[in-house]
């Protein structure tokens, strides 16, 4: 076992980890921050996808004790401080961006990340983005909606379909 | 998994010495191992993760003007950072798998893999990078050994690639959208003594150069100079997602959008 420590959400915390623990496995099963979900666990879905130093990534592909000392955002910490949705997840909400919700989180991650990037991306640029995110349910379409209508775009023009 | 230990040196000195010890081995962004170790087909007693050595990151020139790209520098870090100096090296490593695995992904643990429909070694074929390692320059033309098969020793670490910057050069990738790896890629790079043409995703023998077409491409560099060329199917991967015949196939057109989108 090696002990580990990082913030994850702005709070410090440690832990015990053997090597082949997964980043994903501590968040869940050490931390118990289940919104960071295993669809999977083959780096194929982004279901799991987290910021480590700001960095998005798959936390099913990563080792705990790698991210020994970073900083971690998973999307327990998205939500504004009074506990109000994000921008970003209440675009989520207003735009029907998600259905039965397992890939959402990833999602969210994965939009967190591209608009810190590129604040005001093209339709085409969020699609690229979303690459490594699969949904079942919604077709993408009004994800990719959501996502553009949370960078502050108008988004009258992008059918529903 | 199988149990393992992590170590995580901080000096390529320090991570030569750790993968000394007995099933040992390197670990890159783990975007390929992880999946493997997942699946039990390899059961390392210790990884020693690269990603720490200062010493093995970044992108920089060298004074011939050449690119050098430490070992352990993400898809990501070299999207960015090489993107004045090589361009088609920087947009290659923007379209590798999506944005996550850029993230983790290094060229060295790409390059050490050498999965026969990766990006990186049709780059560093077409280029004719060197590879460069804890002991030893390899030039890539002696480098790729067939399908996950290479020069490198028991325990050699790529601590840096080094790439000679071409005139003009292009990556096309038909992509293969279930793996985001290519079904075909095919880089092509104009230099001052010649062209080369470097094919990935195609042979069963992995990357390799299409030597017919560079010969046509250096007396004339342009799409047309493929007319009468034609690469036989013997030899090219087969599976649900394209036949041999339909990815020889795909070699030529994709060579050709190369040379287009070159003088485009
Ligand atoms: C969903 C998905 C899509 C992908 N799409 C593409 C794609 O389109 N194109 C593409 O080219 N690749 C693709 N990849 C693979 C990706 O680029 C990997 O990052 C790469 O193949 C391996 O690099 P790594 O740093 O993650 O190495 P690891 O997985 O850590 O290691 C791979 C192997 O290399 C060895 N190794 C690692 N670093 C070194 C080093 N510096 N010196 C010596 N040996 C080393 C390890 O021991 C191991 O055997 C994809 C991967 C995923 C999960
Ligand atoms: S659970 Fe990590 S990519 Fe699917
Ligand atoms: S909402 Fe169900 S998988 Fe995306």
């Amino acid at each position: 076992m090696t002990g580990i420590s990082m913030v994850v959400n702005g709070r410090a915390v440690s832990g015990d980890v053997e090597g082949r623990t997964l980043l994903s496995s501590f968040l869940r099963d050490d931390l118990r921050l289940t919104g960071t979900h295993v669809g999977c666990d083959t780096s194929q879905c982004g279901a799991c996808v987290v910021h480590v130093n700001g960095k998005a990534v798959k936390a099913c592909t990563m080792f705990a004790v790698e991210a020994d000392g970073a900083e971690v955002a998973t999307i327990e910490g998205e939500a504004n401080a009074d506990g109000s949705l994000s921008v970003i997840q209440q675009a989520f909400q207003d735009h029907h961006g998600l259905q039965c919700g397992f890939c959402t989180p990833g999602m969210v991650m994965s939009a967190a990340a591209l608009l810190k990037d590129n604040p005001k991306p093209t339709e085409t640029e969020v699609r690229d983005y979303l690459e490594g995110n699969i949904c079942r349910c919604t077709g993408y379409h009004n994800i990719v909606k959501a996502i553009m209508a949370a960078s502050g775009q108008d988004v009258s023009a992008i059918a529903a379909e | 998994m199988y149990a393992f230990e992590i170590e995580r040196p901080s000096t390529i000195a320090d991570a030569v010495n750790a993968l000394k010890g007995e099933d040992a081995q390197a670990l890159g962004g783990g975007q390929t191992l992880i999946p493997t170790l997942k699946q039990r087909l390899a059961a390392p007693s210790v990884l020693v993760s690269l990603t720490g050595i200062g010493e093995m990151q970044g992108v920089c020139q060298a004074d011939d003007g050449a690119v050098c790209i430490g070992g352990a520098t993400t898809h990501a870090t070299v999207a960015k950072e090489a993107a004045a100096h090589y361009p088609a090296l920087a947009d290659l490593a923007s379209h590798i798998g999506d944005p996550a695995v850029r993230n983790r992904g290094t060229i060295g643990g790409s390059l050490a893999n050498n999965d026969p429909a990766a990006c990186y070694p049709a780059a560093a074929l077409g280029s004719g990078a060197t590879i460069i390692t804890n002991n030893r320059q390899i030039a890539a033309d002696d480098y790729f050994e067939g399908m996950f098969s290479t020069a490198l020793d028991e325990g050699e670490v790529i601590t840096e690639v080094r790439f000679p910057v071409p005139q003009t050069a292009n990556y096309q990738k038909f992509l293969q959208p279930a793996s985001r790896f290519a079904l075909v890629g095919v880089f092509v790079a104009q230099y001052a003594d010649g062209v080369r043409v470097a094919v990935t995703g195609a042979s069963e023998e992995g990357v390799f150069r299409w030597s017919e077409a560079e010969a046509a491409l250096s007396a004339n560099f342009s799409a047309s100079a493929l007319d009468g060329l034609s690469l036989p199917a013997d030899g090219m991967i087969g599976d649900l997602h394209g036949s041999p015949s339909y990815r020889a196939h795909l070699v030529k057109v994709m060579t050709g959008r190369a040379v287009a989108a070159c003088q485009g």
